[in-house]
């Protein structure tokens, strides 16, 4: 494995040692079986020289063991990457930014501080996954739900530093967004709490997010600016009932008064995260007229999907919508989007997909459809991806590319065309990603994600190759128009931030001087977000 | 007894000790069985996706389940867990320990007839 940059192998030694004495030898892995399995398994660059690869990995098991590595390493030098449970797959792994760091594998500080659930709040150490907080508030009959990405596995900490997202409330699937407090080791080995938790006597630091003064936690997310070891995040009640609610469409076009009634219905915190499809998307692999129909060139005027949508009975589009609440509000709220679709979109059909009651018996919670949308963690997005009858040769992973488009039915069409054209361009045909039949995501709220995954991997570098330049030429692409990623692996940090260009990248040129002020060394995740210290920049 | 003791210092891996069955199934249930146990998946899948990636690959000559599974060594299971396949991917040592690696595979070669080490622990 790579050794930290700018290090003399008996320092690194010196090191080593040091490092052992602060976590004790079961916690410091450099073996390389041991290290290697801190590579991103999702890696577009598997095996070839821009791999960035870990040099050893340490494991603390508290706050003061983080406080102590992160004192060693600044003596030393050495970068460290923080993970919490290092499952962000597709959008890097666990593996760093710069090669040589050492990654800390927060995975031992597992513990679950605190659930209230008559605030509506949790506080997490880093290694606490979505099951393990769900089995904790489960095991104790507590009043609460956990809202949870599609892999149950990852952290709750983890996925809100990344900006991940869920499948509730809006107020609740933006991760970061519902998080309420963080405790920081800073770069210098100093510990830092934010909001409430800054006031030594307070108690309500999962309650109050600001405290006093500026509000500093988006430092700490998708950033290198500390290692996080404590964390609040609201949660909400648990609501008496669920509704599941399809809407179908039978136009190209219903998309748009589609999205704007179902806009106004969640922005008014009536529906939960709407859940658009198309079923053409699937039907197009079973029926050649309807793939012909998709990839001819003149398919975004909509004249053929119209014609086969009404010779089939076959929607060009479905919108689930979730309810959550009393059964008397959730079915009048129902009853209200009923007609509020019915007059927006001639001829819209309505569907009754799922009623629940809470509490489920664990029968009933397996034998639920969508468990993400009742905050119940699984791992059955995997069926994504994962050998089965339809995809006999699976890829090894996917690589995410995640634009964010304006919510609204129009831009969605003009980036479906934008993305296919382009992708057919550059000569790239993966025919599950882009079409006219691309749904838009609403994981987070008020923005639409066009997200699409390019294959990766472990045996074949031209597979990777070609992942790799599509997506760089599709972040350049998106870009162009304005549609910026969330969230990408390490590899492409830097042009994304790049992207992010308003007044001579003003944007990244903050970060940067703050970086410099607070970690001139470069000792938590350089390279985290696209920008670096000065020593590290490529301009030095 | 004797016996037990025996095999243990012959195979460089650790002793089973008496619960690592029990252990194994316990490890297995908070990680593997989410993808690889009974159950069904999302909307239109009748399996868990492990499961359903493991009917595919084998066509029905081998259980889809892993816990049916009679073919399986402490070897193999340890092989897929330190290596992933496919979309799975590896787990590291904070998340299934060599010791829990160990209990796992006794428990998911529990079935294996050509399995010494439950051989040995019968005739202990
Ligand atoms: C099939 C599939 C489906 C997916 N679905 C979703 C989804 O629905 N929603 C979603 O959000 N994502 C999704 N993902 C992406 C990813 O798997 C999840 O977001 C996952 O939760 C992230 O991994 P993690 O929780 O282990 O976080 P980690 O990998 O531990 O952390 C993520 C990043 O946050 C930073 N970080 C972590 N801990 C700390 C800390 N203590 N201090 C400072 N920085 C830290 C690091 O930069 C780290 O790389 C999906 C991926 C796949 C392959």
């Amino acid at each position: 494995m790579p050794l930290p940059p700018h290090l003399s192998p008996q320092l690194w030694q010196e090191a080593l040692t040091r490092l052992r004495a602060a976590v004790g030898p079961d916690a410091l892995f450099t073996a390389d079986e041991d290290v290697t399995l801190y590579r991103d398994a999702y890696s577009p660059v598997w095996g070839e020289p821009e791999e960035r690869q870990a040099s050893a990995a340490v494991a603390p098991n508290s706050t003061d063991q983080v406080q102590a590595v992160v004192r060693i390493a600044h003596h030393f030098g050495i970068p460290l990457f923080p993970i919490a449970t290092g499952r962000n797959l597709g959008y890097g792994g666990s593996a760093p930014n710069l090669s040589g760091s050492v990654i800390v594998d927060l995975k031992r500080m597992n513990r679950i501080i605190e659930v209230d659930d008559k605030r509506h709040f949790a506080i997490v150490e880093p290694g606490v996954s979505y099951f393990d907080l769900y089995r904790h508030i489960q095991e104790r009959g507590l009043d609460v739900w956990i809202d949870v990405p599609d892999p149950g596995w990852g952290s709750v900490m983890g996925n809100a530093l990344d900006h991940g997202v869920g499948h509730t409330w809006s107020s609740y699937r933006d991760h970061f967004g519902s998080h309420c407090g963080l405790e920081v080791v800073l770069p210098n080995g100093e510990v830092m709490r934010t909001g409430m938790g800054a006031m030594s006597s307070a108690k309500t630091s999962g309650d109050f997010r600001y405290g006093f003064g500026p509000y500093v936690d988006g430092l700490f997310a998708q950033a290198g600016f500390g290692i996080v070891t404590r964390m609040g995040i609201h949660l909400m009640p648990r609501p008496e009932c669920f509704l599941h609610r399809r809407v179908l469409a039978y136009r190209r076009q219903d998309i748009v008064p589609l999205v704007e009634v179902a806009n106004k219905l969640e922005d008014a915190g009536l529906v939960g995260m709407p859940l658009y499809e198309s079923p053409m998307f699937g039907a197009q692999f079973a029926d050649k007229a309807l793939r012909d129909i998709a990839t001819a060139s003149d398919v975004w005027n909509g004249n053929a999907i119209d014609r086969y949508a009404a010779e089939k009975t076959m929607p060009a589009w479905q919108l689930g919508l979730s309810f959550y609440g009393p059964a008397e509000v959730v079915e009048a709220s129902w009853r209200h989007a009923q007609a509020q679709f019915a007059k927006a979109i001639p001829g819209a059909k309505f569907e009754t997909i799922e009623t629940l009651r809470f509490p489920l018996s664990p029968q009933a919670e397996e034998e639920a459809l969508h468990k993400v949308l009742i905050g119940v963690p699984n791992l059955n997005i995997f069926a994504i991806g994962a050998r089965s009858a339809t995809n006999p040769e699976p890829a090894d992973g996917h690589l995410l590319f995640s634009p964010m488009v304006a919510r609204s039915g129009e831009e969605v069409m003009k980036a479906q065309r934008l993305f296919t054209e382009g992708m057919r361009e550059m000569g790239t045909d993966f025919p599950m990603s882009y079409g006219p039949f691309t749904a838009p995501f609403t994981w987070m709220p008020r923005i639409f994600a066009l997200t699409t995954g390019l294959p990766v991997s472990r045996s074949d570098p031209k597979v990777n190759q070609r992942s790799r330049e599509t997506m760089r030429k599709l972040i350049e692409l998106g870009a162009r128009h304005g549609y910026g990623e969330y969230r990408t692996p390490p590899l492409f940090q830097d042009q994304v931030m790049g992207t992010y260009d308003f007044n001579d990248n003003a944007l990244r040129r903050f970060c940067e001087t703050l970086k410099d002020a607070v970690d001139p060394k470069g000792i938590i995740a350089p390279g985290r977000g696209g920008f670096w210290p000065r020593a590290m920049r490529k301009e030095a | 007894m004797r016996w037990f003791l025996l095999a243990a210092a012959l195979s460089s891996a650790p002793a089973l000790a008496a619960d690592a069955e029990p252990q194994g199934q316990a490890i297995f249930i908070r990680n593997c069985a989410p993808c690889h146990g009974p159950g069904i998946g999302n909307p239109g899948e009748n399996q868990k996706p492990g499961t359903a990636a493991l009917a595919a690959k084998y066509g029905g000559k081998l259980p889809a389940l892993l816990e049916e599974r009679r073919d399986l060594t402490p070897e193999l299971v340890a092989f897929f867990v330190r290596n992933g396949a496919t979309v799975m991917a590896p787990y590291r040592k904070t998340e299934i320990s060599d010791a829990d690696l160990v209990a796992l595979g006794a428990y998911l070669s529990r079935n294996n007839p050509k399995f010494s080490g439950r051989k040995i622990r019968k005739t202990s």
